[in-house]
């Protein structure tokens, strides 16, 4: 649907509605889709790994996997999709988006909930609203992969300490024989307060258009 | 007891006064205050100055005076010596600070002795010539606020920095000059004959601003990143852009006849000027860098040689008549990072104080000379010119950041509101910078000694009314500030430690915070909160960024910083770091947190010493008040061996002091210091994992994991790491010492294994995890009187461990695994028994 919507403003303009983009970002980004896709109208998880920038992402998968995730993308339901339209792949990206300057206490408090939502759905794989422990080892093993001379029992504890970081500060001393089984969101929450996330989440998306050279420096 | 202390300080310094007052009265007979003095010494025939203790030449004088002699150094001593105390003086008592700049202090002090040597008819010092201030001040100064500069959100921040400091300058200086022009062509106000290369000299010289007051402000409301990089980088780069400029209409203003070649003429030489400092200073620094990788037998140079590369990238660029200012400062921001990495803990412990200390002197000095000058000098006061010299500093000032905010916002992720422009406008403080360009105009410029008025006027009005005022205003305002406000902070604290504190501090780092404060009874105490959650969760939204940047075709500086750390790990690091491995910062992290478990090991056990168990290092005492002694304990414990390894360098550096204060007693909270119970608990990880290691499997050494010998050395004094940077200097000289802080993690678990072991080897590891896990806190005796002595034990080792030797027996891990108990004198120092 992605291809056929192009030289459609109304359509772009309801898209901006939705996502806040405002119309040359629109414009830009669907000239990228285009791109990934090669015009075929979606976007599956093989377009996304061609990109030779992304290559050397240590976290490639999940970031691939996210745009995928039906949770970020509003949807009923769980899992994945298999390709995704360009409204989904906008709906992906509004989540980088700055907030705008003048907003509330609350438009910001929901601004960061969104963007915290996304990092967590990104170490959440099973979907079962936990982060486990292998899910969040798998996370460190990722993240550090890039990394030769670190091997896996490192990222294990890494992971294994951060875990425990979690454990201490939302719920407190625990019995011995208490288990404690992931980390919610609203933990994840609570751990990550002093991270400012709504001002350093965030993509300049540009109104200019830019994929000319783009796709020169990709090729 | 602090204004008995002040007294006796604010004696000392009048006896300073008074001490080297007369001593230019002594000699006011003899041709002494000629104001060069310093090229007249030479010629000075010997008769004159040995005449004067005894006229009775023909005699081996027994006691003889040779002042002459020892004059320039012992005033410029004796001056430094008085700009320290006034320094000393106002830290003291640290409530005028908060109030009150350090700068307006200082100006308010030179002014004072300045009244004192006017009395006396005193010329002032001839100390500061043009050469004095462009070969030693300024490159002091921007050397120093160039190595310091934070360099995560200065690079984040790179673009804005540049352009407020390019074009805002170029903006203030073209603007103040013109409109100071037309001043002039009123005749009422007589000052028809400034012309307008003289006045846009002028206006260069007041469109600099002066960082210090504000950033101290800016720190103490926890304003936030942005807004304080920004006014950072721009004071740094603006210098340069002053410089630049001064020398440019300098060289006009004698020209007097200006032709438009001469105007495109000065636009490329300013290119030429910008972009060859830069390039000078990139490959200075990366000569230190690599210089340093041969240093390491013999460290005691080390620090030289960062100072002697710096001040010769300046000296060449200054030689070849480029920015030398943006020579040093990219000197200082290149080497900074890979210099860090190769020397030793106390060369790079040597760096930083040197840097700051010379630094801070300078400008000390500076402004200290400012209040003198302002009262010996005579001026040309011209109340139109004067006047309307402020109000367009302070319009062109607050003009140019409406104008070019509205242009850089579009740019920028997070704009600047109105309240940001605001804080950016009004911290345009003048100050040392100006001052010393202006106090050294060349004598052909006609109205300089109106320059002079003007300047200092600016500089006294902007920095004592703007000074004083931004802090209540700022706070009036409500300007942003970084997402941790003091309230909760406290909360936190009353949390962990049980006593609320006023915080006069803080620092937020990506992941955790920094807290000074001065607790109840009354100690500095840093509290560190790291947190592994958010250092992961930044990094994995680093990556996401920058993944989805690549991934739909737009780059912004998470895909430049991409783009530069891989280059830098595949090329750079190789050359220029020893023993080069590339490190992710969470790694830096867990290998701290790794150094600070061993801290707490020693936390707790000045808990067991002193009587009431210190509420720092144990959940259980969570309710008591600190006590004095108990800290003072604890510090004397720790300062003997690796206690200050702890310190970090807050990403707001203090202009004005050390990024960590090394008087500051420095307590550690950790988010796991509770969890070692809860993790005692063999059911914490559920059926999943047998093994719960809080960090390393049981008979491993942290080197065996993780890059050998690049852990921050505990043993070494004063280790300071930046955060940052994540880096962890190379220690492998020192493994004995590097090991004392790493806890075997397996000990953990071994508590429930082993508690009914009864070995020798064993029994002090298990009295001292038993202590560790809260449950008997209140220890043996046994324990009590073991513990100092493998202090002093493993102090004494380190003095003639052979290092060589030491590092074989580390490294390799295998051993490690297979003879743990053999090892664990070497895996335990804090156990061992004395040998």
């Amino acid at each position: 649907m992605g291809a056929s919507q192009s030289g459609q403003p109304h359509e772009f303009q309801h898209l901006s509605d939705k996502t806040g983009f405002s119309i040359e970002q629109i414009k830009n980004l669907h000239n990228r889709f285009e791109y990934l896709t090669q015009d075929e109208g979606t976007l599956r998880r093989e377009h996304l790994e061609n990109i030779e920038n992304l290559a050397l992402n240590p976290i490639r998968k999940k970031i691939i996997e996210a745009f995928f995730d039906k949770r970020n993308l509003g949807q009923e339901g769980e899992g994945y999709l298999d390709e995704i339209g360009f409204e989904e792949f906008l709906t992906i990206l509004a989540f980088f988006t700055p907030s705008k300057q003048r907003t509330g206490e609350d438009d910001k408090q929901k601004t960061r909930k969104e963007k915290l939502r996304f990092l967590f759905n990104m170490h959440d794989t099973d979907n079962d609203g936990f982060i486990t422990l292998d899910e969040y080892r798998h996370v460190v093993e990722k993240l550090l992969s890039s990394n030769e001379t670190i091997e896996i029992e490192t990222a294990k504890a890494i992971a294994d300490a951060a875990m425990l970081e979690v454990a201490s500060v939302t719920v407190g001393r625990m019995g011995p024989d208490e288990f404690y089984e992931g980390v919610t969101f609203e933990h994840f929450m609570q751990i990550l307060k002093g991270l400012e996330i709504e001002t350093t989440m965030n993509i300049n998306f540009w109104n200019l258009d830019s994929t000319a050279f783009q796709c020169g420096k990709s090729k | 007891m602090d204004y008995i202390f002040y007294l006796a300080i604010f004696k000392v310094l009048m006896l300073c006064d008074i001490l080297f007052t007369p001593g230019y009265g002594e000699n006011l007979d003899i041709p002494l205050k000629h104001p060069d003095t310093s090229s007249d010494l030479s010629t000075w025939s010997p008769n004159e100055h040995g005449a004067h203790p005894d006229p009775d030449k023909s005699r081996l004088p027994i006691f003889s005076v040779n002042y002459p002699r020892i004059q320039i150094p012992f005033e410029i001593t004796l001056w430094v010596l008085l700009a320290s105390f006034a320094k000393i003086g106002f830290h003291v008592y640290h409530k005028i600070t908060v109030w009150v700049p350090e700068s307006c202090l200082l100006i308010s002090i030179g002014l004072i002795v300045g009244g004192i040597m006017h009395s006396v008819h005193e010329e002032p010092p001839a100390v500061l010539t043009s050469n004095v201030f462009f070969l030693y001040m300024l490159p002091s100064i921007v050397f120093d606020s160039g190595y310091f500069m934070p360099t995560r959100p200065f690079f984040e921040n790179f673009g804005t920095v540049l352009w407020f400091a390019v074009v805002g300058t170029l903006w203030n200086s073209i603007g103040i000059g013109i409109s100071l022009y037309a001043i002039c062509q009123i005749e009422v106000f007589g000052v028809q004959d400034i012309n307008l290369q003289e006045n846009l000299l002028y206006a260069s010289i007041i469109s600099a601003v002066e960082p210090v007051a504000v950033l101290t402000v800016f720190e103490d409301i926890s304003i936030h990143e942005q807004l304080y990089i920004v006014v950072f980088g721009e004071c740094l780069f603006n210098d340069a852009v002053t410089v630049v400029l001064y020398n440019l209409f300098n060289h006009v203003a004698e020209l007097r006849v200006v032709e438009a070649g001469d105007v495109f003429l000065g636009i490329a030489s300013f290119f030429v000027v910008g972009l060859g400092g830069l390039l000078f200073g990139l490959l200075f620094g990366f000569v230190a860098s690599f210089t340093t990788r041969f240093t390491g037998k013999v460290k005691e140079i080390e620090p030289l040689i960062i100072f002697l590369y710096s001040y010769l990238s300046y000296l060449i660029a200054e030689l070849f008549a480029i920015s030398s200012i943006m020579a040093i400062v990219t000197c200082a921001l290149t080497m900074k990072y890979y210099v860090e990495e190769n020397v030793s803990q106390r060369s790079c412990t040597t760096i930083r104080h040197v840097i700051k200390m010379v630094g801070s002197v300078s400008e000390t000095l500076i402004f200290f000379f400012l209040g003198v000058v302002t009262i010996t000098t005579e001026h040309e006061w011209n109340w139109a010119y004067i006047l309307f010299s402020i109000l367009f500093a302070l319009l062109w000032r607050g003009l140019g950041i409406l104008v070019l905010t509205q242009i850089i916002n579009p740019f920028r992720t997070i704009p600047f509101n109105y309240k940001d422009q605001f804080g950016l406008a009004y911290g345009g403080l003048r100050g040392a910078v100006s001052f010393a360009l202006a106090f050294t105009l060349p004598d052909s410029i006609g109205p300089k000694k109106l320059f002079i008025t003007g300047t200092i006027v600016i500089i006294i009005f902007t920095v004592f009314i703007q000074g004083i005022t931004i802090r209540p205003l700022l706070k009036l305002m409500n300007v942003r500030k970084t997402n941790r406000n003091l309230e909760t902070i406290n909360v936190e604290i009353h949390k962990r430690v049980g006593f609320t504190v006023d915080i006069i501090y803080v620092s937020i780092l990506n992941y955790g915070l920094i807290l000074t404060f001065f607790s109840n009874a009354g100690l500095k105490i840093i509290i560190i909160i790291l947190n592994y959650n958010n250092c992961l969760v930044f990094q994995l939204m680093e990556h996401t960024v920058a993944g989805i940047e690549d991934l739909c075709g737009q780059w912004s500086h998470y895909y430049w910083k991409d783009k530069f750390m891989k280059f830098n790990n595949q090329i750079i690091r190789k050359i220029l770091i020893r023993d080069n491995r590339p490190e992710s910062s969470i790694v830096a992290l867990y290998k701290k947190l790794e150094l600070q478990n061993a801290m707490e090991i020693l936390d707790s056990m000045s808990g067991d010493i002193s009587s009431p168990p210190s509420p720092i290092s144990s959940h259980a005492s969570k309710s008591k008040k600190i006590l004095a002694s108990d800290v003072k304990n604890m510090h004397e414990l720790l300062s003997k061996n690796m206690y200050k390894s702890r310190q970090r360098t807050m990403s707001h550096t203090n202009k004005h002091s050390l990024p960590n204060d090394v008087t500051a007693k420095e307590i550690l909270i950790r988010r796991h210091t509770s969890l070692r119970r809860s993790l005692r608990a063999e059911s914490f990880h559920g059926p999943k994992t047998s093994q719960k290691f809080f960090s390393l499997p049981t008979g491993q050494s942290l080197n065996s994991r993780l890059t050998p010998g690049r852990f921050a050395s505990a043993g070494d004094d004063d280790a300071e790491s930046e955060m940052d940077y994540a880096s962890i200097r190379s220690t492998f000289r020192h493994p004995q010492r590097s090991m004392i802080p790493l806890r075997r993690p397996g000990n953990l678990k071994k508590v429930h294994s082993s508690v009914n072991v009864v070995d020798e080897e064993n029994e002090k590891q298990r009295i001292y995890r038993s202590s560790r896990s809260g449950s008997s806190f209140t220890g043996s005796a046994h324990q009590i009187t073991h513990q100092p002595h493998s202090f002093s034990g493993n102090i004494s080792n380190k003095g003639h461990g052979s290092d060589s030797k030491e590092q074989k027996s580390f490294s390799p891990p295998n051993a490690l695994k297979h003879e743990p108990q053999n090892n664990s004198d070497v895996q335990y120092p804090l156990l061992r028994r004395p040998q």
